[in-house]
């Protein structure tokens, strides 16, 4: 009789171990169904309901669309590898004074706002062009290849080159046959990340393609805006999602593999003087980090040249509304806007991004099968690669349906950027929670604490320093997306970006030098908010989080 | 015929019955009984791989049973969670928190049960004194020797007064001379506290020097033939 009892037993606490869990998990998947799942499929239906799918799908106009997105992607994505590399390589095994510079200003165009860096690329190559959206593009994503390289770089058994050079490898060999394989999954991962960001880039494309250069980003939102065309809008859309989910589902095994990897590995190595084949590959590293400068200088350059020499006549115009008719509020109200926005996105993708994490490592300790655990991952991570003007349209077509009015709500615009920020919130946390050893939280639980206070006594010590790093990143990934918030932004609550977006489409040589200006602007936060980033990582110590 | 071992008939404290843990096909520990009386130290010898840590993790809580009970003074411990046991455990890197201190480690058990800090700092200070480890209170857990370590992990365990202390190869991480020297000290800790406590460990020497009774293990069951 008792044994039926015995049996219920564990299945009940079971059950009531995983029910705050899956709790906790609402409100992140709940708000992904909402405030994503919900507008884009309502923008996919759009597109199929009408049956313009089809007669989209079928003209060579969109293949060409679709070739140019691809190729101008691979392209890039090609180029930020081989330029990542050898600064991955600086930033993990050289011992240089200054690193921390070079890892500022590796970080720092990655952050950049789309629109910045789209405009200091047209300073620097005049108007429209492919190579300049390929380097803009390869710009960006240098960090992603260079940080998410390094770390694992770091971890590399110094030993296993040196094995193979005492069985008579050249330096080449080596790098070739034991250092690049052992690279492998952190390559793969950042190239199927770098070509999902190339692939969807918006602002720069925009700004540098002009008319003539399309992508299916941009061709959605002129299709959407200038065409009013919204089933064949919609039918691309779709196009890009299918695309998109096959680079995320690359990236998520990429990642499986890197992260079993790295729990393998042992302690990092230590950073030493480069010589001989290092030498070259370091200096070819900070050759990449000098090329990163330039157009940040040309903008700064650009930003203080007016007609009459050198000047600060952008920054004054700032205070104003640019030439009659282009902005309803002044630059500084633009830039409080922008904070403001920022600040709001920030904690909701913090608290929304903090749960996710904390579901997605607690689902992969319990036995729940590693498929399901990737697929919620993949889920977190999909806003990154569906075009935001897409779920800023999807807003605009959707939202009416919601209690209360928000569509004109203040904070329609700070839940457009938390969803693109929560993502990057996700990736710095994860990877740091998952490192933790097991047995540490199982030591807290022997020594009494419950499971909530496990959470709080171990993970959230030791991974306070990241939510530090994501709650920076956060904020200027925020400060800086453009995509769903020229979508969404009324004319008086406009973001700088935006309003740099609309200075440049409008003619007027004080227009131009307000654009310059407020890119700087945003510069200067984007450098702040990157150094506080560094001097938060201990030093010497774990990198913080993939980025 | 082997004779009984001379146990006092003391009621049992700790009652394993029956107790198997398969992950898959492959089974770690299969069918073990084990009875310990209270304040009694038990070892568990066996080769590496033989389950001894699966079965010492699952009297911990930390792995479910596919079957069998483990029961505390005849109590069934199935459905009492991890932290509500009271069972100490120390790993074999001794796994201290590297955010806190020397004394915020030996404390971190006291804090989770609401000894208000007075207490807590006498209690850290008495054990760092048994320990020979009096006066590092606010060292950082980093710069301790692996052999002082190991010592605060044993003091940690120790301060919330266990009901029982399950030691995972606790001084298979040092050195000779030194696991020789601890594992004296330890059998002198446990028996002044009065500690009941479960050893797993692969070196004989230790598990006679700490325990008064040895059970050996090999491939997932307990050996019968006493030693």
């Amino acid at each position: 009789m008792g044994q039926p009892v015995a049996l219920a037993r564990p299945g009940l606490s079971r059950l009531s171990s995983r029910l705050p869990l899956a709790l906790a998990a609402l409100l992140p998947l709940g708000f992904l169904a909402v405030f994503f799942v919900w507008p884009v499929a309502a923008i996919i239906r759009l597109g199929l309901g009408r049956g313009s799918i089809w007669p989209v799908l079928s003209t060579s106009d969109t293949w060409g669309l679709v070739g140019f997105t691809v190729g101008q992607a691979a392209a890039s994505t090609v180029l930020a590898v081989l330029a990542g590399l050898p600064v991955a390589y600086l930033l993990a095994r050289c011992r240089l004074p200054g690193l921390w510079l070079v890892r500022v200003v590796v970080l720092v165009p990655f952050v950049l706002p789309t629109v910045v860096v789209g405009l200091a690329f047209r300073a620097l190559f005049g108007d429209t062009g492919v190579l300049a959206i390929v380097l803009a593009n390869a710009f960006f994503n240098v960090a992603v290849v260079a940080r998410t390289v390094a770390g694992l770089w770091t971890h590399l058994d110094r030993r296993a080159e040196q094995a193979a050079a005492t069985l008579g490898a050249s330096p080449v060999r080596v790098f070739l046959t034991v250092v690049l394989p052992g690279l492998r999954p952190a390559l793969a991962s950042a190239a199927a990340v770098v070509f999902l960001f190339c692939a969807t880039s918006f602002g720069v494309v925009l700004i540098l393609g002009g008319a003539r250069h399309r992508t299916l980003e941009t061709e959605i939102y002129l299709r959407t805006v200038e065409l009013l065309d919204l089933p064949g809008a919609a039918a691309l859309s779709l196009l890009q999602l299918v695309a998109v989910l096959a680079a995320l589902t690359v990236g998520a095994v990429a990642r499986r593999r890197r992260e079993s990897a790295l729990r393998l590995r042992g302690l990092r190595q230590q950073p030493r003087r480069p010589a001989g084949l290092g030498l070259v590959a370091a200096c070819a590293g900070l050759g990449v980090v000098a090329a990163l400068l330039v157009p940040v200088v040309v903008l700064v350059l650009r930003s203080l040249s007016t007609s009459g020499g050198w000047g600060l006549d952008g920054f004054r115009a700032l205070a104003g509304r640019g030439l009659p008719g282009t902005l309803a509020v002044s630059g500084v109200d633009a830039v409080l806007n922008s904070l403001r926005a920022a600040t709001d996105a920030t904690l909701i993708a913090l608290l929304l991004g903090g749960v996710a994490a904390v579901v997605l490592v607690s689902l992969g300790r319990s036995a729940v099968r590693p498929a399901l655990v990737e697929t919620v991952d993949a889920a977190f991570m999909l806003p990154l690669g569906v075009s935001a003007v897409t779920v800023g349209f999807g807003y605009l077509v959707t939202l009416d349906a919601l209690p209360g009015d928000l569509r004109t709500s203040a904070l329609l615009v700070p839940l457009a950027q938390a969803l693109v920020v929560t993502p990057l919130v996700v990736r710095i946390l994860l990877p740091v929670l998952r490192s933790i050893d097991p047995r540490q939280r199982q030591a807290a639980a022997v020594l009494g604490a419950s499971p909530v206070r496990v959470w709080w006594e171990v993970d959230a010590r030791l991974a306070g320093r990241s939510v530090l790093t994501a709650t920076a990143f956060g904020y200027v990934v925020a400060l800086g997306e453009f995509g769903a918030t020229s979508f969404l932004a009324r004319p008086e609550t406009i973001t700088l970006p935006v309003a740099i977006g609309r200075l440049i489409s409008r003619p007027g040589a004080l227009n131009t030098q307000m654009a310059y200006a407020a890119c700087v602007v945003l510069v200067v936060l984007t450098v702040a908010a990157v150094a506080l980033i560094e001097a938060v990582r201990a030093p010497g110590g774990a990198p913080v989080g993939e980025f | 015929m082997t004779p009984t071992p001379t146990t006092t008939p003391t009621p049992t404290a700790l009652g394993v019955r029956g107790l198997t843990v398969r992950y898959g096909e492959v089974t770690a520990v299969s069918d073990v009984d084990i009875e310990m009386a209270a304040g009694e130290v038990v070892a568990l010898l066996g080769p590496s791989g033989c389950g001894k840590s699966t079965l010492l993790r699952a009297v911990a809580g930390l792995e479910r049973p596919t079957a069998g009970t483990v029961a505390w003074n005849g109590v069934d411990l199935a459905g009492v969670p991890v932290h509500r046991r009271r069972f100490g455990l120390v790993f074999q890197d001794g796994q201290l928190f590297g955010h806190l201190d020397v004394a915020g480690n030996i404390g971190f058990g006291l804090r989770m049960a609401g000894v208000p800090a007075d207490r807590r700092r006498e209690r850290v200070a008495e054990l760092l004194d048994m320990v020979d480890l009096a006066g590092l209170e606010r060292r950082r857990v980093g710069e301790l020797s692996g052999g002082q370590a190991q010592r605060v992990a044993l003091a940690r365990a120790l301060a919330p007064r266990p009901r029982l202390l399950l030691l995972d190869e606790p001084l298979s991480s040092l050195d000779s001379e030194l696991r020789e020297r601890l594992a004296v000290d330890l059998a002198g800790w446990l028996t002044a506290s009065g500690t009941a406590a479960l050893l797993v460990t692969h070196d004989r020497t230790e598990a006679d020097t700490v325990a008064s009774r040895v059970l050996r293990m090999r491939d997932g069951a307990l050996a019968p033939d006493p030693v």
